[in-house]
């Protein structure tokens, strides 16, 4: 026998639930228990970069709005550089862009919103620039396992043709479901997106 | 004399950048120990699971980086889930100690990273607007609470004993005692929600959530044993649960300073 590799194993997932915002976001449990809490907002008034709202839903295999979804994010501050020791990219670093929070859906409306930057493009390992993407990760009730997405930037049409992980997208029609779609409220920039878990726009999830 | 052919290198071989087979990159998930997306004995999956295959991405610095956290997110009493809500008394219940580590499938201690848990209290009932089950709400119980792990890896928090209750599913389907589990890691494509189950408990076996994990190992690392060498006499019982994240390529992060 050769020697044991001795790996451990992944923890397996669970749902999150109903009650996830008991958790991670307490205050849309209906009750207030933290000093600190975490939140939508990425920005503070320091922060650099174009101030955006990114603004979206889930739709099950029904069409039905997800009203119980928790969505969170993971970007690059405008420069490019995510905030963690690993990118060591050239980019400056931004103290006041940590590039990550969660948001829950709205138990009315469904809409998931954040307060951010647009993001900068990114080069990754290869040194291949990366279209602006932010990072998307969802949890609720029924879904087993957190499923993975992108947001892409409807307003970078070149820099979306050149980026490997889009190109990696077959059939490229469903390119489409990672594209955020930019409009404007209030002289503020607001990007629409639309996360459908199943159907015939199903949007591209990633395996990580 | 012959010329000489200029000389062609190839240009990798200039690279300043000493070998390394650490290149960041996270163990591809082994998808057979997780439960699948669409799993109908668990109703809730049958309209909210994707049909298409997931698309294969290979760690990217957008999966390897993840957000960092530090004591200045938390308060001083966000572990302690028998006293950061209580208003006028403990609240009622067994008393608690959850403690274990967060490893990676290498087995090393992930570091400093955020660990979120929560409950029903004791009744089996959760404080949430959406939660209408008839076991009353306990007002000395919030039921969540967080914590950083140390610098091997360790956390520790209290609690009571959540209760079981029963759920819409099939007409008589109740969930096993459990408390829910989110956790970081260091990149973002570790990140995982699951839950912690205790030992014993006949409900675990025929528990529709729990046995949408197909592999019967995998479902018993979520089934915490009785801990009595960690409890406190004459106070709290104890239960240990560890949590594997996935593996990565590198040792980069053992060591690195605490963001905050």
């Amino acid at each position: 026998m050769p020697q044991p590799l001795n790996y451990l194993q992944e923890t397996a997932s669970q749902t999150a639930g109903p009650y996830v915002h008991i958790g991670l976001i307490p205050a849309m449990a209906g009750f207030d228990i933290f000093e600190k809490n975490f939140s939508n907002v990425l920005v503070t008034p320091n922060t650099q970069g174009e101030r955006i709202t990114l603004e979206g839903k889930v739709l099950d295999g029904s069409g039905s709005l997800l009203r119980d979804v928790l969505i969170e994010i993971w970007q690059a501050n405008a420069a490019g550089r995510y905030n963690h020791p690993a990118d060591r990219s050239a980019g400056a670093l931004d103290e006041d862009f940590r590039g990550w929070a969660r948001g829950g859906s709205d138990f009315e409306s469904g809409l998931v919103t954040f307060e951010t930057i647009k993001p900068g493009a990114i080069i990754d390992k290869a040194g291949r620039k990366c279209a602006p993407h932010v990072n998307v990760w969802i949890v609720a009730r029924g879904i087993n396992i957190g499923l993975n997405t992108r947001l892409y930037f409807s307003d970078e049409e070149a820099a979306n043709a050149a980026d490997p992980v889009l190109n990696l997208v077959e059939p490229p029609v469903r390119r489409k479901t990672l594209i955020a779609v930019r409009g404007e409220r209030a002289g503020k920039a607001v990007y629409s997106f639309t996360i459908n878990l199943q159907g015939p726009d199903e949007t591209v999830f990633f395996d990580v | 004399m012959n010329a000489q052919a200029p000389a062609i290198r190839d240009p990798r071989l200039n690279s300043p950048e000493p070998f390394t087979p650490r290149d960041g990159g996270f163990f591809q998930r082994d998808h057979t120990i997780h439960p699948p997306a669409y799993a109908p004995g668990y109703k809730s999956s049958v309209l909210r699971s994707p049909r298409q295959a997931l698309l294969s991405l290979e760690s990217s610095v957008s999966e390897i980086t993840g957000p960092v956290f530090g004591h200045n997110d938390l308060g001083p009493l966000d572990n302690d889930l028998i006293r950061n809500y209580a208003k006028d008394g403990d609240p009622v219940g067994e008393r608690i100690i959850v403690h274990g580590r967060v490893l990676d499938e290498t087995g090393r201690g992930v570091p400093n990273t955020l660990v979120e848990f929560w409950q029903a209290n004791a009744g089996g009932r959760y404080r949430h607007r959406k939660d209408t089950y008839l076991a009353p709400i306990d007002p000395n119980f919030g039921g969540c609470g967080r914590t950083l792990t140390d610098d091997t890896g360790y956390y520790y928090f209290r609690t009571v004993k959540p209760g079981p209750y029963p759920w819409r599913n099939f007409v008589n389907s109740w969930r096993p005692a459990h408390i829910h589990f989110s956790v970081f890691g260091s990149g973002f494509a570790q990140r995982l929600i699951t839950q912690m189950y205790f030992e014993g408990d006949p409900l675990i076996p025929v528990c529709p959530i729990l046995t949408t994990i197909p592999d019967k190992d995998a479902l018993e690392r979520l089934v915490a044993p009785l801990d009595l060498n960690a409890s406190t006499p004459f106070d709290s019982l104890a239960y240990r649960f560890d949590i594997v994240l996935r593996g990565q390529r590198s040792t980069y992060f053992e060591n690195r300073p605490e963001g905050n």
